[in-house]
């Protein structure tokens, strides 16, 4: 073998390797969105639901006939140290039987004389429920701004799903606990 | 074919005739190298100045954590240039132990064990004349280079709370984003950069390297067991760094340019994080690990003077090892709030892990079970490898439980396990293989009684350090703390005094290595006798400055694992 074949050789072995490095790097940054993709698909880390009000309608007759027991929801609001805002649920605990809709209110206030807009995040804890609350309406799926010194009632509209009571990790959880915590919405770009 | 080397070293072309012996002159020999032994000890010589830098700063950990409350931390914060005060002490804790963690794992045990042992002996024991890349390789060095001296330069700028990265080697946000302001965070994800990139160069050429230039008859399947380490390394490195580099770089502009990668406040997850970090994190701790293997796998072999115990079995291992090293990563994030079927996968994955590495510890007592065993210092460091290596790996299946982590995480029962399989495991392979290849590379010998010495010195040491930390992490002391209660002094403070026992052992290191050089005897072309087969003892100690000039045969007769004679 000449030298230019082993240099060949050895710039395609290189070259593959280089390139396995490469797709690695790749596969690095499409994590991003596919862990985002993961937890809303399989409620990964207390990943909330959405549903339709159809889905809702479905999930409250089948409760219904599979006589589904009663679960307790606490509601936990939190804000980021830099937001000038009070926030809290209306009622800290509510009792709802597993399958049908209950609505629920948070009561933000902004402190500041500024309009502030912010964004909420979410989970629930024990996280293997996240697969099974079901949020319809929520006023953390959209930015939320208040004026200065405004206060609102949000709501959030929600169901457990009962599928959670064939779940063998998941069934004998009494209550669960929704959290949000607001934060500055964030400008793209900014 | 014999001349592939030459083709990229342009001083070998200017003569007008081929003497395997001439060196270029000092700076273009040492700074401009290409040459894979003099690569091989630079990496060396920068390993063992890294080593000594963390080992240092180990010193200070352990001096401040010899007694309860803040003695020293002050007197560092102001050296360093910064205005002593409690939360600057604290922040210089951090600094500490991230700076120690970053050094030892990418500026010690990776430089020694690829860079050095790997870019000497890989060619010389494949019968290659040199690297698949040589330019490549001498970029790779002086990248490491420049990345120790970014993460050096951090502790000199603002990182925080006072001068330095506190960020811990693991580099978590929130804390190494909005929780610390200031370049020095920058400075050190940069380093982790040039280092990366650095590896992945090594990792390229040395697959190229053992897949394409291996001496005619070596087949995959007679490689010596250290090229085997290296080559499993090699892809673990190329597939796990990439990771961490697009994760550290999602950091840096989570710090900079306003991206939310790891911000919830943007829609990101900093668990996220973790999970990269530990994709990559997982396989490093085999990287730190593997080519260590390899190693003892050689001494075991040469000191018993017969072929090492299932040498299949001993190859697939690392390649078992490797493979199932990338899908055991959560262990580490026990805590993070995974469900317990995850974490019963995890556990059980983990687990598996002890199989192959089981294989190869037995293996590695059935070479010496009968072998006409000679305890020469190379071998006692592989012995205390396998020993200490086993008890760190023991820990580690306790801690691969699940449920059992809930309560140890963070403790120093982790630091202990950790410390076993690496201070001691990858430390005590590193020096088996410096007293096993030093008359080699330099062609002295070192003294056997220093070297003995050194071993017992250090053994006693380091055991004196990390065995009470296993007390202190079941007594639920958590790490990377500087200050904590009365209850936890008595361990804390043997341990302290380990440190001081293990340091003096470092000085037999040097001197036996000052001794070597000086007044050592000369080393022939194989001291260690008939147990010693791999082609680096076929060549002259040093070998010449260019070996292989014409390519080594491999003959069936040689067939390294089965040792008996070819029947066709």
């Amino acid at each position: 073998m000449t030298n230019s074949a082993i240099s060949n050789k050895n710039a395609r072995v290189g070259l593959i390797a280089f390139l396995g490095a490469l797709a690695m790097l790749g596969l690095g940054f499409a994590a991003v969105p596919l862990y985002q993709l993961f937890c809303q698909v399989t409620g990964f880390g207390g990943t909330t639901q959405r549903a339709s009000a159809q889905q809702a309608d479905l999930a409250e007759r089948m409760a219904a006939s599979a006589g589904a027991k009663q679960i307790s929801i606490r509601f936990d609001g939190n804000i980021a140290s830099d937001v000038p805002w009070t926030f809290r649920a209306e009622q800290p605990t509510d009792t709802v039987q597993i399958g049908v809709r209950d609505m629920a209110f948070y009561i933000a206030k902004n402190n500041s004389d500024v309009p502030i807009t912010g964004t909420a995040t979410f989970n629930v804890e024990p996280e293997q429920t996240g697969k099974y609350f079901n949020k319809i309406q929520c006023f953390c799926f959209t930015e939320q701004t208040l004026q200065p010194g405004e206060e609102v009632r949000m709501p959030v509209l929600y169901y457990v799903d009962p599928a959670i009571m064939q779940d063998e990790n998941a069934k004998n959880v009494e209550q669960i606990t929704l959290s949000y915590t607001f934060h500055k919405a964030i400008e793209p770009g900014s | 074919m014999a001349t592939t080397a030459d083709q990229f070293q342009a001083h070998t072309e200017d003569h007008g005739h081929h003497d395997a012996d001439h060196k270029p002159a000092f700076f273009a020999r040492w700074f401009m190298s290409t040459n894979h032994k003099d690569i091989g000890t630079l990496y060396l010589i920068f390993a063992i100045c890294a080593g000594i830098i963390g080992g240092f700063i180990s010193g200070i950990m352990r001096m401040e954590l010899a007694a309860p409350g803040i003695q020293y931390l002050g007197y560092w914060v102001s050296l360093m240039g910064g205005e002593a005060s409690f939360d600057a002490n604290l922040h210089m804790w951090n600094v500490l132990i991230t700076a120690h963690g970053l050094i030892m794992v990418f500026f010690m045990v990776m430089p020694a064990m690829i860079g050095g042992f790997g870019n000497w002996f890989v060619p010389l024991m494949i019968g290659a004349p040199d690297m698949a890349f040589p330019r490549m390789n001498n970029i790779s060095f002086w990248l490491t280079v420049a990345g120790f001296s970014s993460l050096m330069f951090s502790t000199f700028v603002p990182g925080g709370t006072g001068l330095g990265a506190g960020i811990g080697w693991t580099a978590y946000a929130p804390l190494s984003t909005t929780g610390s302001t200031g370049p020095a965070v920058d400075f050190a994800i940069f380093s982790l950069h040039l280092a990366g990139a650095a590896s992945i160069m090594g990792a390229i050429n040395f697959i190229t390297t053992i897949f394409n230039m291996r001496a005619p008859g070596m087949t995959l399947h007679k490689m010596p067991l250290f090229v085997w380490s290296v080559l499993v390394t090699a892809f673990l490195l190329l597939l796990a760094l990439p990771v961490l580099a697009a994760a550290i770089t999602m950091l840096l502009t989570d710090r900079n340019f306003g991206t939310t990668f790891f911000d919830p406040a943007g829609g990101g997850d900093p668990v996220l994080y973790q999970h990269l970090f530990w994709f990559f994190g997982h396989p490093e701790v085999y990287i730190m690990i593997l080519p260590g293997f390899g190693m003892v796998s050689q001494i075991v072999a040469t000191f018993s003077k017969k072929p090492v115990f299932g040498y299949l079995g001993m190859a697939y291992a690392m390649v078992a090892i490797g493979v199932v090293g990338f899908v055991v990563w959560a262990h580490h994030m026990y805590t993070t709030g995974l469900d317990v079927n995850t974490k019963m996968y995890f556990t059980a994955a983990t687990m598996v892990i002890a199989v192959p590495t089981g294989v190869k510890i037995f293996s590695w007592i059935a070479t010496m079970w009968g072998g006409s065993l000679e305890f020469k210092s190379p071998l006692v460091w592989a012995m205390g490898f396998i020993f200490l290596f086993t008890v760190g790996g023991v820990t580690g299946v306790v801690l691969a439980n699940g449920g059992v982590d809930d309560v140890l995480h963070d403790t120093y029962y982790v630091v202990a396990h950790f410390h076993y399989v690496l201070s001691m495991g990858a430390v005590f392979s590193l020096f088996a293989g410096f007293y096993y290849w030093f008359p080699k590379m330099s062609g002295k010998m070192h003294s056997e009684f220093l070297s003995h010495l050194h071993f017992w010195v250090f053994f006693v040491g380091v055991n004196i350090i990390f065995f009470p930390q296993h007390f202190l992490g079941m007594d639920g002391m958590p790490r990377r703390i500087p200050d904590y209660p009365e209850a936890f002094s008595y361990w804390n403070n043997v341990s302290s005094y380990g440190y001081y026992i293990m340091a003096a052992s470092m000085g037999i290191f040097f001197v036996n290595i000052a001794y070597a050089f000086i007044a050592g005897k000369k080393a022939g072309d194989n001291p260690w006798g008939e147990g010693a087969t791999t082609l680096e003892w076929t060549l002259s100690s040093p070998p010449p400055y260019h070996q292989f000039e014409t390519l080594p045969v491999i003959e069936d007769h040689h067939d390294y694992h089965d040792h008996r004679p070819a029947t066709d």
